[in-house]
């Protein structure tokens, strides 16, 4: 499945349609947002991709505590390695659009305040994971540690913001997605954004993770 | 190979997906970029971020062949 092309094809396909289809696809009206809410198609993707691949990370880390494998222990922490990378474009791209329709790159959003803590959460994460010499002890304790992380994070991300007024959507009192998205021309090209980009994500983290057992090999090797 | 099938894929989801873009009634006092659109000089911007994430996908590929040869090298 890893090695298979077929799905990389099909991450390329729908991450270049969703491009063009976003810039070039009619979207609803709105004041405030104008043309930004074609952002729709570019920040958020980023957000679900990081979602899914610390969700990959804490199977394996479960895996890894169930059979003590130590390529379990390897996917969790490339999986949390393109997490961070997404989640940073995520936090990136969605402080350029609050600066132009929020008025400021970081006003004081509890999705925004959540994500950071999430941030610097998965980054204890990998100081953890450096801190420990031993591999086995590392790789147990930063498992136990993931699988703590994770629910934290979600809520955080999702629970916390909808409990409070958050500027995003589905908050508050404000719209949610299917309020705003009356014309249901946004929800193709969304979830074709969505998928392209999680795919992709996986993909960089298959990557990674293959260059991870070749260099293992090579040093049994040696 | 898979480039080009990556390429002709792309192209025909393109066509599908603005296929359903049907023309919207527009609200007058909200400022959309109907103008930019209608002069087609937006299609320049597009075919550019285009560009760039069809040759970072293409550069993801050529990693992808780079660690099978490791891989079958052993």
């Amino acid at each position: 499945m890893m090695r298979k092309n077929w799905w990389k094809i099909l991450a390329a396909v729908m991450v270049s349609s969703s491009v063009v289809a976003g810039f070039m696809g009619p979207v609803p009206v709105l004041p405030i947002l104008n043309e930004t809410i074609r952002n729709i198609y570019f920040h958020v993707p980023m957000w679900f991709s990081m979602i899914v691949l610390y969700l990959i990370s804490v199977i394996f880390s479960v895996k890894y505590l169930n059979s003590g494998e130590r390529n379990h222990d390897i996917m969790a922490v490339e999986a949390v390695n393109v997490g961070i990378l997404f989640c940073f474009l995520g936090l990136l791209t969605g402080m350029q659009w609050a600066n132009i329709t929020w008025g400021d790159p970081w006003p004081n959003d509890p999705k925004l305040n959540g994500s950071a803590i999430a941030t610097l959460m998965y980054l204890a994460y990998l100081v953890l994971r450096n801190a420990l010499e031993e591999e086995q002890k590392r790789a147990k304790i930063s498992a136990v540690y993931n699988i703590f992380a994770f629910p934290i994070m979600i809520v955080l991300l999702y629970i916390l913001p909808k409990l409070t007024d958050s500027l995003h959507p589905g908050s508050g009192g404000n719209s949610t997605f299917s309020d705003i998205d009356m014309d249901h021309n946004i929800r193709p090209i969304f979830y074709t954004a969505v998928i392209g980009w999680i795919l992709t994500g996986i993909w960089i983290c298959t990557l990674r993770y293959r260059l991870r057992l070749v260099e293992n090999n090579r040093n049994k090797l040696d | 190979m898979y480039y080009m099938k990556t390429l002709m894929l792309t192209f025909l989801s393109i066509i599908c997906l603005l296929r359903m873009a049907v023309a919207q009634p527009q609200m007058a006092q909200i400022e959309m970029a109907t103008g930019l659109r209608s002069s087609g000089k937006i299609w320049v911007v597009v075919l550019v971020v285009l560009t760039l994430i069809i040759g970072v996908f293409l550069y993801l590929f050529s990693i992808d062949r780079k660690i099978r040869k490791l891989e079958n090298h052993k």
